[in-house]
């Protein structure tokens, strides 16, 4: 027999906590299922554990702190950490999970995919090579092993994220050599007509300290950085770009995040290209409420806003999970909803100057070079895809009978984006055209004892 | 490579990558006990044999892939160490159970 609960929460980050402190705050029976080790989520990952290490001060050792602190401490939350989910019977409300103790299914009325972001996928000629990483993969070592690079750190692309990175790392004594900045000249005069600066002044003074602090210990910036690429044999030594080249031991890539909507594609939930943050996301409604009755979306993964909106969606998708489980009044729930609503107002308010400001190039989504490898588990390159498109492949569905691409082990989710965009530019057609893969379940592998669990109808 | 802030997280999990021990902070996943051991490859690729290290460190890439404790495929930026644990690189075209395959 599973257990059963008025709310599953996947996810236990910004979104999934506040969501989790809400609800069973409201005599809902929760759930909270998490792949890492504690609670966190992206932003505060390991926060009980390195909160008090003096390269991640402010808002991670202050309010990401105290977040998971409330959560641990609320009784009626089942929180099971270490734990995948790797299927989702929508209709029955059977979740399918793969744990550090086991693997097992429990049932769930309602169930809120608080999921978040993955980062962008950087498709550069030499993306693959050791030593070229994400931005927040260096993050995650310095949370969760208070590690850092050595030799020569370059940062490359733009975005808040990597200026934070920057800054951690030079408080942790690593501090980059060099920002490679791809933002192209002008985007600030377009960002700021945007608006939101002065609702958002604050978050854009966090960000003005941040960039000031980077450069005092020493890091050098080049902007308007074009055609960049990794080079050597075996590992990463150098990058070149239009007009210049350096020495590199350590590449760290950021364009941004977009969110991880593999579940919710894999579950057939509507979605739609966002053509601000050139990502797709879930049609979500105001609570964040998907297409399918009993599934909702709340943080960033149903669209990039921080994490601070990220605890007020929470918040919101568990008032309604109460309403619909009969606790809470529709006048009640919107009572209760206000302040939430006014919070996530201000908290968004930057972000369009943000995703003005730092719009990935079109070369982001679609390689100019057809040399890059843009799926990396089955080394397709662009110029593979685009043969693909002209031979008759519309979109990244189609692409796989062609070329394996979203057929590897991380079916798709680095190059989903990529394949559809070139498709997109070769064909003369919008994204949305082109589509989104339609991964299936499970979301991720797992063995033939586990699959044995997956409903007969599913596993065909 | 990387390098460990001893003062700041002490290393106090012992375990085995490639066979040599090596000392890393609990909390840290086995991807990062095989950055810190300084490997040059997690991972070979099927198709054209290149090397591989962890890109995002968040399970979204699979490029970590590498075997613990007898096990293949493992994601290894996902599971957490434990003392004694052994984690090993994986070469060649030993595959991951894909959905696709069993449709
Ligand atoms: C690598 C990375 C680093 C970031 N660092 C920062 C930062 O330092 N500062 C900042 O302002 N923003 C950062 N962000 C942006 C981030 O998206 C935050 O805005 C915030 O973490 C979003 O909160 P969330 O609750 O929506 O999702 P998250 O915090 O991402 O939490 C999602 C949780 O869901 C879990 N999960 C996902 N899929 C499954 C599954 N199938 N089964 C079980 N559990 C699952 C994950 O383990 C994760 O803990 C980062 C993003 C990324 C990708
Ligand atoms: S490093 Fe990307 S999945 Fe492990």
């Amino acid at each position: 027999m599973s257990l059963a609960y008025d709310l599953a929460i996947i996810g236990a980050g910004p979104a999934g906590m506040s969501g989790a402190l809400e609800a069973a705050g409201l005599g809902l029976s929760v759930a909270v299922i998490d792949e890492q080790a504690a609670p966190g989520g992206q932003i505060f990952r390991a926060v009980e554990a390195a909160a008090a290490d003096p390269a991640l001060t402010g808002e991670y050792a202050r309010e990401g702190a105290a977040l998971a602190r409330r959560f641990r401490a609320m009784p009626n939350i089942d929180y099971r950490p270490e734990t995948t989910l790797w299927h989702i019977d929508i209709e029955s409300g059977l979740l399918s999970l793969r744990g550090a103790r086991g693997s097992g299914t429990i049932t769930a009325e309602r169930v809120l995919l608080a999921t978040g972001a993955q980062e962008r996928p950087v498709p550069i000629p030499g993306w693959t090579l050791p030593g070229v990483m994400t931005a927040g993969a260096a993050q995650i070592l310095l949370k969760q092993a208070g590690a850092v690079p050595k030799g020569r750190t370059v940062l490359a692309g733009q975005g808040p994220l990597l200026w934070l990175l920057a800054v951690q790392l030079a408080r942790a004594g690593a501090a980059p050599a060099l920002l490679l900045e791809t933002t192209p000249g002008g985007a600030l005069r377009q960002a700021i007509g945007a608006g939101g600066l002065w609702r958002g002044r604050a978050m854009l003074a966090k960000g003005a300290t941040l960039m000031l602090e980077a450069r005092r210990a020493g890091m050098k910036v080049v902007r308007g950085v074009r055609s960049l690429r990794a080079e050597g044999e075996g590992a990463v030594r150098r990058l070149a770009w239009d007009g210049g080249s350096t020495s590199c031991d350590t590449l760290l890539l950021h364009e941004g995040v977009i969110p991880s909507t593999h579940i919710t594609r894999a579950l057939g939930l509507a979605h739609d290209w966002d053509a601000a943050q050139l990502c797709w996301r879930p049609s979500l409604d105001e609570w964040g409420a998907s297409s399918h009755p009993r599934i909702a979306v709340a943080g960033d993964g149903g669209g990039i806003g921080g994490w601070q909106a990220a605890v007020e969606g929470g918040a919101l998708a568990a008032l309604d999970a109460a309403h619909r489980a009969g606790k809470l009044s529709a006048a009640e729930r919107d009572r209760r909803a206000a302040p939430h609503r006014q919070a996530r107002d201000n908290a968004l308010a930057l972000r369009p100057f943000l995703d003005r400001l730092y719009a990935p190039a079109p070369t982001v989504l679609a390689p100019a070079d057809d040399a890059t490898i843009v799926c990396r588990c089955e080394e397709i390159t662009a110029g593979q895809v685009r043969q693909a498109a002209r031979l008759g492949a519309t979109g990244p569905n189609q692409a796989k009978a062609y070329l394996r691409t979203g057929m590897g082990p991380c079916q798709g989710r680095m190059c989903g984006t990529t394949v559809a965009a070139l498709i997109a530019e070769t064909r003369g057609i919008s994204m949305e055209e082109a589509g989104a893969l339609r991964p299936r379940a499970p979301y991720k592998p797992i063995t033939v004892g586990e699959l044995a669990d997956l409903p007969a109808a599913e596993a065909v | 490579m990387f390098v460990q802030r001893p003062d700041i997280r002490p290393a106090t999990v012992e375990v085995l990558v490639d066979g040599a021990p090596v000392l890393v902070p609990e909390g840290a996943s086995a991807a990062a006990a095989v950055l810190l051991a300084g490997l040059s490859a997690i991972r070979e690729t099927p198709v054209t044999g290149a090397p591989r290290l962890p890109y995002c460190m968040m399970g979204v890439c699979f490029d970590c892939l590498a075997e613990i404790d007898g096990v293949a495929n493992r994601q290894s930026c996902m599971v957490t160490v434990r003392p004694g644990m052994r984690i090993r690189p994986q070469h060649g075209a030993r595959e991951a159970y894909r959905p696709e395959d069993a449709a």
